[in-house]
């Protein structure tokens, strides 16, 4: 089976990789969103303990 | 023996040994969740036959299935610890139920989109309003007024008090979904494996299917423990274990 | 608990009667929305009739919807339900006196103006009479269902909508169920079926939802 056949899916291609390549965005995307808020979440607190020291 | 003690449980509980813990423990269920999918992926392109009468695209039953089987799943966990938190008042259980529910929301998601797309080629329509697919969907909604009561409540006690009651309510629709297509005679196919009767389907389908099922379960955990620790953080932000903490090294 | 549930009921009719126009409200909607579909599909006789069994049910299902922010809302308000709760009386069944008023003022009303409005959009007399006994026993449960989730958004800030989102996905399959009757009557097939089956739903909302009504209640005021 070459690459092109492979990602040919026997015709079907769009619907395969319409539904892989969705559930694989909303997977990453869920993954930032949930990171970036952790990240944030530090931030805010790293902050507000230096201004209470200073 | 120490783990048959109420105190042994109870310190689990508590967001301060919590929050370590689960930090341990979620890079373990995304690198297994990662091995598993790479595995699931080789397994459903690779490894399955090509389907005598769908061709290729039954493929699609490798994410569908799991993330259809994933969405009531998730619904029932959330379920179990929103009953937890009503009856024992534990916070971290509440804390759970909520971290839960947007992955399930976008796991039932999954299993729409994926099954409409599945749908054309086989059915030759993206969407048919058969029992299955309705019940689905409202699925879907019961996860988003789940997660919109919360955000609405400004107490968080009532949050979640209230949030837990409505998932009780809505459990009723898990039954309705996985009986429908053997109560309403429709479009859907029946269940491709039962207990009682041998799989219907090559071992080599089933065996990417269980990895795929594996593999997001294993995200699922990650994702809502990975949650509920931002949540820890955000209402406990001012205890002085966080500060040690991030003193420690951010 | 009889005597309770009497008094309940006597207590909210005679409150409701003194503000006439609240009940007339959700029946005009109710009249108004059906109305509105054949100005917007066309005056198309067969296709009217066709859609009529789904636009009834999803009007009274609106409209049922709409006065639900009502069913505690005043109680709330001026403390009443507060004192209701830490009484001594069984909250269920102060929960199930008021759901019954609440029907009586605003679901009753729709049962009984659907006959006229079946023969606007066209409909036959048998299916008339099944659409009539679906309303019957489905609206009900639909201010029984209902008043879970009134329970549940108290009080909350933008609670209308937020209602109509925890709400309507549970009253889909008394929807399906009900428009199912009239639409298999009108094509000439067996109702029985969607009978028994509203006719469940209607026995475990009343067993159920007083008590699922009550516990949110209870936390809503907590």
């Amino acid at each position: 089976m070459s690459v092109s056949e492979f990602f040919a899916m026997g015709g079907y291609a769009f619907f395969v990789w319409g539904s892989y390549g969705v559930t694989a965005a909303f997977i990453l995307i869920e993954l930032l969103l949930v990171m970036n808020k952790k990240r944030s979440l530090l931030h805010s607190i790293f902050r507000a303990a230096k201004l209470n020291r200073e | 023996m120490k783990i048959f003690t109420k105190a042994y449980w109870l310190q689990w509980s508590s967001p301060k040994t919590f929050y370590p813990t689960a930090g341990k423990m979620i890079p373990w269920f995304m690198i297994s969740g990662l091995i598993l999918t790479i595995i699931g992926l080789y397994y459903s392109f690779f490894v399955a036959p090509t389907d005598y009468q769908q061709g290729e695209s039954y493929r699609i039953m490798f994410i569908h299935v799991p993330a259809a089987w994933m969405s009531m799943w998730l619904y029932f966990v959330m379920c179990i610890y929103a009953s937890i938190g009503l009856i024992w008042r534990t916070r971290l259980s509440d804390m759970m139920a909520g971290a839960i529910a947007p992955t399930g929301a976008i796991f039932t998601f999954i299993a729409l989109w994926t099954g409409s797309l599945w749908g054309k080629p086989t059915w030759g329509t993206y969407w048919v309003w058969d029992a299955r697919l309705t019940s689905e969907l409202i699925l879907l909604f019961l996860y988003f007024g789940f997660i919109a009561l919360r955000a609405a409540i400004d107490d968080p006690q009532r949050a979640a008090r209230a949030s837990a009651l409505l998932a009780l309510v809505g459990v009723i629709n898990l039954p309705i979904i996985y009986f429908s297509v053997k109560w309403w005679n429709t479009l859907h196919q029946g269940a491709s494996i039962s207990i009682d009767s041998a799989p219907t389907m090559a071992a080599t389908m089933f065996t990417a299917m269980l990895l795929m099922t594996f593999a997001f379960w294993m995200y699922s955990i990650g994702i809502a423990l990975m949650r509920v620790r931002n949540e820890i953080l955000e209402k406990e932000k001012n205890a002085s274990w966080v500060q040690e903490l991030l003193r420690d090294g951010k | 608990m009889i005597a309770l549930l009497r008094w309940v009921i006597w207590r909210d009719m005679v409150l409701a009667m003194r503000r006439k126009s609240e009940v007339l409200t959700a029946l005009l909607f109710f009249v108004i929305v059906v109305s509105l579909f054949p100005l917007g599909v066309g005056p198309e006789k067969n296709t009217l009739a066709i859609i009529a069994p789904g636009v009834l049910w999803v009007a009274a299902l609106l409209a049922s919807m709409l006065s639900l922010n009502r069913l505690f809302a005043d109680d709330y308000h001026d403390g009443t339900l507060e004192q209701l709760v830490i009484s001594s009386q069984p909250l269920a069944v102060i929960v199930f006196g008021k759901i019954m008023s609440h029907w009586f003022l605003t679901g009753l009303p729709l049962v009984l103006i659907s006959p006229v409005l079946g023969m606007q959009l066209g409909l036959d007399s048998d299916s008339i009479v099944i659409l009539l006994l679906t309303l019957l026993i489905g609206t009900p449960v639909l201010s029984l269902i209902g008043a879970v989730g009134a329970g549940l958004t108290l009080g909350v800030r933008g609670g209308g909508v937020l209602l109509s989102l925890l709400i309507l996905p549970l009253y889909i399959p008394v929807l399906i169920f009900g428009s199912g009757a009239v639409e298999s009557a009108r094509t000439g097939l067996g109702v029985e079926a969607h009978f028994s089956i509203l006719g469940a739903f209607l026995v475990a909302a009343m067993l159920l939802a007083p008590i699922g009504a009550a516990a949110a209640l209870r936390i809503s005021l907590d």
